[in-house]
């Protein structure tokens, strides 16, 4: 297991040679550089310059609609959630200045992780700076060396990254295949620790894990489970707890894994767990103990945000509409989708190669639409992804919208 | 099953995946000769765990970068079992 915090807080400066540290960089800056130089607009340095609601924002001079967000549940300007970040503001300032271990901890950050506790029906709630912190600290903590980590090639980088830094024998299997998982599962040597990890809904292409089968295959070899579910929080589920919930294995997963800057609107990372003895992970976990806390109105918002999500079954309902709607839009109208039928709010639309890809996204935005262009080594198979995020605040009416754009830009750049 | 053997099965499981027909010796390497990337790896690699029935973490894969170090490892493992 980790050594945690008996390690240095910082690490040894390494002898460098003297060659130019950035060469290793050259073929991405030639790809970017070619991509700017045939008059495409840079679609990694988008600016919202005013932002008017969860769907609409003033984006390089433009009115946009927003579609390339992950606020699926709109709660960026709830009402409520802002009045809760001004009240932090007015009675706790705007920062901590320090970790949780120390001065951080503040009564907003312990009424977040009730509010957490309380959402997910779980024993322990531990708040993260960020998402990718979460899943950084608690799967480099669990699993160290020695013990096996069994994930998705197509996993999270902060996954990946996790993994990485607690130096544990590392065996990924083909996405979302149960058999593969199983056999790698069977091989590990016994008496060794073992922890599979696996996402809820996964990003780039928006698809569902086979989450009942594989949840009861981890446990029968005896290994722990997380599930990162960050793109389904308070939308999958008859509470909004995710993926897990909806096919009925949240009381065997270990740990969740979540984020604020979906659903949740803000930013801020978390997990849950019932694990008996999951309150130690606050000593030794380095991206928990080694970082600020989040500012008061930070988590103010989020508490306030996670305890609407709780009776957000009317918003989940039109998210869910609006997702029906633009993927069998976007189906008839000849694009080629992730998924054969609507899984998340992710609907992600397959682009031919790179360069039409990006001529898409640029004449979607001159449309008047912001949609993710997702690119390798981002993504999976190397495809290039136009990714559509929806959002319950998106009306009906703007979803018709977004399909017009989609068939004038997909015409005008000859993809359909 | 001896060096020689190991070496004829990897051999074979490595033929669907060296799509250009590069001539396999000892020294080839999967990322420069054979240009694999991580999802050739992942295929290639549970062809390997399901044939010899070992695992080969990424951690392992990560000190093999030719055929023939491959072929010793594999046969190291079975030597284990």
């Amino acid at each position: 297991m980790s050594e945690g915090i008996r390690q240095p807080d910082r690490p040894q400066t390494l002898e460098s040679e003297s060659r130019d540290l950035f060469s290793k960089f050259d073929d991405l800056i030639a790809m970017r550089e070619g991509l700017l130089a045939s008059g495409q607009e840079d679609p990694f340095s988008l600016v919202m310059e005013e932002v008017l609601s969860p769907t609409r924002a003033i984006c390089n001079g433009r009115d946009t609609i927003l579609l390339g967000t992950y606020n699926y549940m709109g709660m960026t300007f709830d009402p409520d959630v802002v009045a809760a970040g001004k009240q932090a503001l007015d009675d706790f300032g705007s920062g901590t200045t320090g970790s949780r271990v120390l001065n951080g901890t503040y009564q907003g950050h312990k009424a977040c992780e009730d509010a957490l506790r309380e959402f997910y029906a779980m024993d322990h709630a531990m708040v993260f700076s960020t998402g990718y912190q979460a899943n950084l600290g608690i799967i480099s903590t669990i699993a160290g060396k020695g013990d096996y980590i069994v994930l998705d090639i197509d996993s999270h980088a902060s996954i990946w990254d996790g993994c990485a830094m607690g130096k544990a024998e590392v065996v990924p299997f083909k996405h979302n295949d149960v058999e593969a998982m199983e056999k790698r599962l069977r091989r590990i040597p016994e008496g060794a620790g073992k922890l599979v990890v696996l996402e809820g809904v996964y990003s780039m292409l928006g698809d569902v894990a086979p989450l009942a089968e594989m949840v009861a295959v981890a446990k029968k070899h005896g290994a722990m489970v997380l599930v990162d579910e960050a793109h389904s929080m308070g939308f999958i589920g008859e509470h909004g707890r995710g993926v897990c919930e909806q096919a009925g294995v949240i009381d065997d997963v270990d740990f969740i894994v979540g984020t604020f800057s979906k659903s949740v609107g803000t930013v801020g990372g978390f997990c849950v767990s019932n694990h008996p003895k999951f309150e130690i992970m606050r000593l030794v976990c380095r991206p928990y103990v080694f970082t600020a806390s989040l500012p008061p109105s930070v988590v103010a918002t989020a508490t306030t945000s996670i305890r609407k999500l709780m009776q957000g079954s009317n918003k989940r309902a039109h998210l869910w509409e609006n997702s029906r709607r633009l993927h069998g839009g976007l189906r008839d109208l000849g694009f080629q989708l992730g998924t054969e039928e609507p899984q998340s709010a992710i609907v992600a639309v397959i682009m031919p190669d790179l360069e039409r890809g990006a001529a898409m996204w640029e004449a979607l935005l001159k449309e008047g639409l912001y949609v993710n262009l997702a690119r390798p080594p981002a993504t999976p198979a190397n495809m290039t992804l136009l990714r559509c995020s929806l959002c319950a605040e998106h009306s009906a009416e703007e979803v018709e919208t977004i399909l017009g754009m989609f068939e004038r830009a997909g015409k005008a750049v000859g993809i359909i | 099953m001896d060096r020689a053997e190991t070496d004829q099965t990897i051999r074979r499981l490595i033929e669907p995946f060296d799509k250009k027909g590069v001539e396999i010796t000892d020294a080839t390497t999967f990322a420069g000769d054979l240009e694999f990337d991580s999802l050739t790896v992942m295929d290639f690699v549970a062809a390997i765990e399901d044939e010899f029935d070992v695992i080969i973490s990424m951690n392992q894969q990560a000190e093999i970068e030719t055929y023939g170090q491959l072929v010793d490892a594999v046969h190291e493992m079975q030597a284990d079992r």
